[in-house]
């Protein structure tokens, strides 16, 4: 991709891509486990596909790996059709769920595996297995067998014995998922460094929004097999272009309401908008909510008096439910600031009140190109 | 927690059980193998005599060695039909899995006795299979060679131990996580490779136990080349009986016995130890 910020959707479509999605289905029988899809993903980009359980992510990945077939469209790599073609031919490696690693083999002997149905020489073989495992902080491990590990270290094995076979794309299923917290952290932080360091694109299944926004370069968010949103950490929090995708990741207050004469009306709340009349839905995160003083000054602020119905504690900062009257209830997050009680002046500026839809459009997600780094 | 004496009492039956019919009649035969007839009598005097004898006279050791073949025959087919059949069923059968597996089953419930006669009627020279390939011009007169042969001693015993060697395999490739398999395939192995460096030796512990069960069943069958054999295929096994039987030689059995028992053992020992080694957790 060039280096001189984003480019249009149309020249991405065109076969600069590594990996192209083009309007891919997927049916098991009735069940109609993807819609549609069209993604594509850019050499040396972390793209995570978000969603619940069932929403299809996991089976888009075993479509790119070869394990499924889709009942409909096309995958491309690098200008070469690749859902023809059977897994053992893709220049695409896995990082599995439960790490499959062969029990019945050495870490070194799991390492070369890839290389060693390939034939490559000998002396090769030991070099990169050697490369691989110090690339992993796991060289001192290569006689161990598999179960003698523990979770974290079988998945650093996975992970190089997949880099080994230099894929241009790495697939990783719910790779943390089986981890403890602390470990978890730790590893994606180290997957992340990996992944800056090697430059290979990264596809990563997960359905722990935090894990997303950490690692990735885009976030696609998938909701009962259709794509909700395709953008990077920042911009699918700041502007969710659904109510779905602004519930999905972090918190967020919907509000419901109407304009008519330049005015947005949500029962308690309002404020001057130029959107087109009629009904509008908004997504406004708590942490744009905060507690009126003289000293703050916001652009297009939004004055309210609400009653506090619930302080919730949480070390930095605190989760205010705030009644402001008409059944309306808002969520406010502000500095730890100690108990409160009573009615007080809330602001929020109406920059920050996100017109989102229910759904997508029918034109398909609100898409954004990856942005060279 | 059960009491000492509550455990002693319920551990008696089953320890006279195998004391009573598994120990005692070991070591009577044991003994016996030291023993000799005299003048159609039981002797109770200490030799080795029995073991000169078999030593001595060649003819044991040949009908061994054809008792060994025959086994190994009859290991070596059960293999061949066993392992692809486990193989078929537990990876490319889908929803007949389960219907499939009853149908090897099966035959297990048919006595033994019953399918040696069934072979007896179809190998026989007025047999099913005479008669067919005289129906269909391409016999005029009955092949004898079906019956009374160690070919039929082999195909006998072969259709009664497949099961026995299909059951232990089929557990062992049901056993095999299946994204072991994708993630062999993911990479860069095809279908061939992925067998061969992951399927057969995750299966090594299941081939080797009904290897092992059709190697050391068909060694003491007697059965088989009595209904089914002749004289052609005389085993180990129809030598010890004849001479509990007819020939009245029990020390001489018992000798022979001895020497069975003492090969098997070490042959259960051997493949017990490879087993647990090739064993994968």
């Amino acid at each position: 991709m060039s280096a001189g910020g984003a480019i249009s959707p149309e020249y991405a479509s065109s076969g600069s891509a590594l990996l192209e999605v083009r309007c891919v289905a997927k049916s098991f029988g009735v069940s109609q486990v993807l819609k549609n899809i069209s993604l594509q993903i850019a050499a040396g980009e972390f793209l995570t596909l978000l969603g619940e359980s069932g929403s299809g992510k996991t089976t888009l990945l075993r479509l790119i790996a070869g394990f499924e077939q889709p009942t409909s469209g096309e995958i491309w790599m690098s200008k070469e059709r690749l859902d023809t073609l059977p897994p053992y031919k893709r220049r695409v490696n896995t990082v599995f769920q439960n790490y499959a690693l062969f029990p019945h083999l050495n870490v070194r002997d799991n390492v070369a595996y890839g290389l060693r149905v390939k034939t490559t020489p000998k002396a090769e073989i030991a070099g990169r297995v050697e490369e691989a495992l110090r690339m992993v902080k796991m060289s001192s491990f290569a006689g161990a067998r598999p179960a003698t590990l523990s979770g974290g270290q079988q998945q650093r094995i996975a992970l190089a014995r997949a880099l080994i076979n230099r894929p241009q794309l790495l697939l990783l299923d719910e790779p943390l998922s089986a981890l403890d917290a602390n470990l978890r952290k730790q590893m994606q932080s180290e997957l992340k460094a990996l992944q800056r360091e090697i430059g290979i694109a990264f596809l990563f299944v997960t359905h722990d929004q935090d894990e997303a926004m950490a690692l990735s370069d885009r976030i696609a968010l998938l909701r009962n097999g259709a794509l909700e949103q395709v953008a990077s950490p920042r911009e699918i929090y700041s502007r969710p272009a659904t109510a779905y995708t602004a519930e999905f990741i972090g918190q967020t207050n919907l509000l419901r309401g109407e304009i008519n004469d330049g005015v947005v009306r949500c029962s308690a709340l309002q404020w001057k908008t130029s959107q087109a009349e009629g009904a509008a839905l908004f997504s406004l995160r708590p942490e744009a909510i905060h507690l009126a003083a003289a000293s703050l000054r916001l652009q297009d602020a939004v004055h309210f008096r609400g009653t506090i119905r619930q302080q919730i504690y949480g070390g930095a900062s605190e989760l205010l439910e705030i009644d402001c009257g008409g059944n309306q209830i808002v969520r406010a997050r502000i500095p730890a600031t100690g108990p409160l009680t009573g009615q007080y002046e809330f602001i929020f500026s109406a920059v920050d009140a996100i017109p989102v839809t229910e759904s997508p459009s029918v034109h398909g997600p609100r898409t954004t190109d990856h942005e060279p780094r | 927690m059960y009491s000492r004496a509550y455990k002693t009492l319920i551990s008696i039956p089953p320890l006279l059980w195998v004391c009573l019919f598994l120990l005692l009649p070991y070591a009577l035969m044991f003994a016996h193998s030291f023993w000799l007839v005299r003048d159609g009598f039981l002797v109770h005097q200490w030799n080795l005599h029995n073991y000169r004898a078999l030593f001595n006279n060649p003819l044991y050791f040949q009908v061994f060695l054809r008792t060994a073949r025959i086994a190994a025959s009859v290991t070596l087919c059960s293999l061949l039909l066993g392992y692809p059949l486990a193989y078929y069923l537990s990876f490319h059968a889908g929803p007949r899995k389960e219907l499939l597996y009853q149908l090897v089953i099966v035959p297990l419930w048919v006595s033994y006795l019953v399918r040696g006669y069934a072979w007896k009627t179809i190998l026989g020279s007025d047999g099913v299979l005479n008669g067919f390939l005289q129906y269909l011009h391409i016999t005029h007169e009955p092949v004898s060679f079906f019956l009374y042969s160690p070919f039929a001693v082999v195909l006998m015993l072969t259709h009664i131990y497949t099961p026995f060697v299909f059951l232990p395999i089929y557990a062992s490739l049901e056993h095999i996580p299946r994204p072991l398999l994708e993630a062999s395939q993911d990479l860069g192995a095809d279908r061939r490779a992925t067998f061969l460096r992951i399927i057969l030796p995750l299966s090594l512990p299941g081939l080797l136990a009904g290897a092992t069960f059709a190697f050391v069943l068909s060694l003491g069958d007697f059965l088989a080349p009595l209904l089914v054999g002749g004289p052609s295929a005389t085993m180990i096994a129809s030598i010890v009986q004849s001479l509990f039987g007819a020939a009245y030689d029990w020390p001489l059995g018992a000798a022979i016995s001895v020497c069975i028992l003492l090969i098997t053992v070490s042959l259960l020992f051997t493949t017990e130890r490879l087993e647990k080694r090739w064993a994968f957790k």
